[in-house]
């Protein structure tokens, strides 16, 4: 458990570091095409999650992940909350059920179409999906971490030729393509940051 | 009295407190106590946005045996409601719906129809006629 323990502190620091020093970035990216807070809302659960990292890392590694989940829930305050935390509500109910049974590529896939469900969005409508999916698709083809953060961070480039289909954005309809979504963002600011961590926690 | 009322409890949830409250006054002028009714409005700081928390204990507040029709305004506090009411258990959740309709006059409305006791699936469609199908 000791090394559940060192990795699931230093994933929560890595994300936490992520967005506290982008949540500027974030906001800035959610004035243009949202309401503006998602950089405060991401920061606010992150503190959440880093005031609660002595107790989350002393849970068994999935109940953790599905704990995060809850408290992102309930601190973030906007949709991003549901959606990040079904996202690892969904991993960490998995990993839990099926641990060693299933690829985590495979469970990945199964929680990001939970958040599909839960947002009622699909690839293509300028959401975190945009950067879900091909990091999925990356984890299946058993990509190099530091591929799986570069095809994250292009992917929610890429969200700027989108037009919103869903959120507060979808309501500039044309207006919001040439703007990174910010959802889309924070997901590959933490994608980023998460596989930089394992890659010095298990370097290959 | 919680959960003893034979009429459907309205939750009201909006991004803006303000809204939030001043749609609940309205409700209330309007039906007086024979309705259980909550809202929350607003982040966890108490700044524009949504709480799945607050929201949860809101529906806990207005709760009927009767169930419970919910009103919201944009898309974040559609979903956050949505998450608040798997949190009420599977016992529970099929008890809530959250309304297709316009949140002040919906929530009146639905309002209105629950105080005569009419059962959720009623004041949940008497309150979507007002929204273009």
């Amino acid at each position: 458990m000791q090394t559940d323990r060192e990795l699931m502190l230093g994933l929560i620091e890595a994300c936490h570091e992520a967005i506290v020093i982008h949540a500027d970035d974030l906001c800035e990216l959610d004035r243009a095409i949202g309401d503006g807070d998602h950089g405060t809302n991401m920061r606010r659960g992150c503190e959440a999650v880093y005031l609660d990292r002595e107790r989350l890392c002393s849970l068994p590694l999935s109940q953790a992940i599905e704990t995060i989940g809850m408290t992102l829930v309930m601190s973030v305050g906007g949709a991003s909350g549901p959606l990040y935390g079904t996202l690892l509500i969904e991993i960490g109910r998995r990993l839990g059920a099926r641990e060693n049974e299933a690829h985590f590529a495979t469970i990945l896939g199964e929680a990001v179409d939970a958040v599909a469900r839960r947002g009622r969005a699909h690839a293509g409508d300028k959401t975190l999906l945009d950067v879900l999916y091909p990091v999925q698709t990356e984890m299946v083809r058993q990509s190099a971490l530091i591929n799986i953060a570069k095809r994250a961070e292009v992917s929610a480039q890429l969200t700027a030729g989108m037009k919103a289909m869903r959120g507060r954005a979808s309501f500039l309809g044309d207006r919001s393509i040439g703007h990174v979504d910010p959802g889309a963002s924070s997901c590959a600011l933490l994608t980023t940051a998460i596989c930089r961590y394992l890659k010095e926690y298990r370097p290959a | 009295m919680k959960g003893k009322t034979a009429n459907v409890g309205i939750v009201i949830v909006s991004h803006s407190p303000l809204v939030a409250k001043g749609t609940a006054d309205m409700v209330r002028q309007m039906v007086g106590d024979s309705v259980p009714l909550s809202w929350c409005g607003g982040n966890p700081e108490g700044g524009l946005g949504t709480n799945a928390a607050g929201i949860f204990a809101a529906i806990e507040a207005a709760w009927s045996d009767h169930g419970v029709a919910v009103f919201v305004d944009l898309g974040g506090a559609e979903t956050n409601s949505e998450m608040a009411i798997e949190m009420l258990g599977e016992s529970r959740s099929g008890m809530v719906a959250i309304c297709n309709a316009p949140i002040v006059e919906g929530a009146v409305i639905a309002a209105a129809e629950a105080s005569g006791g009419a059962s959720l699936a009623k004041v949940v469609a008497t309150a979507e006629e007002l929204s273009p199908s």
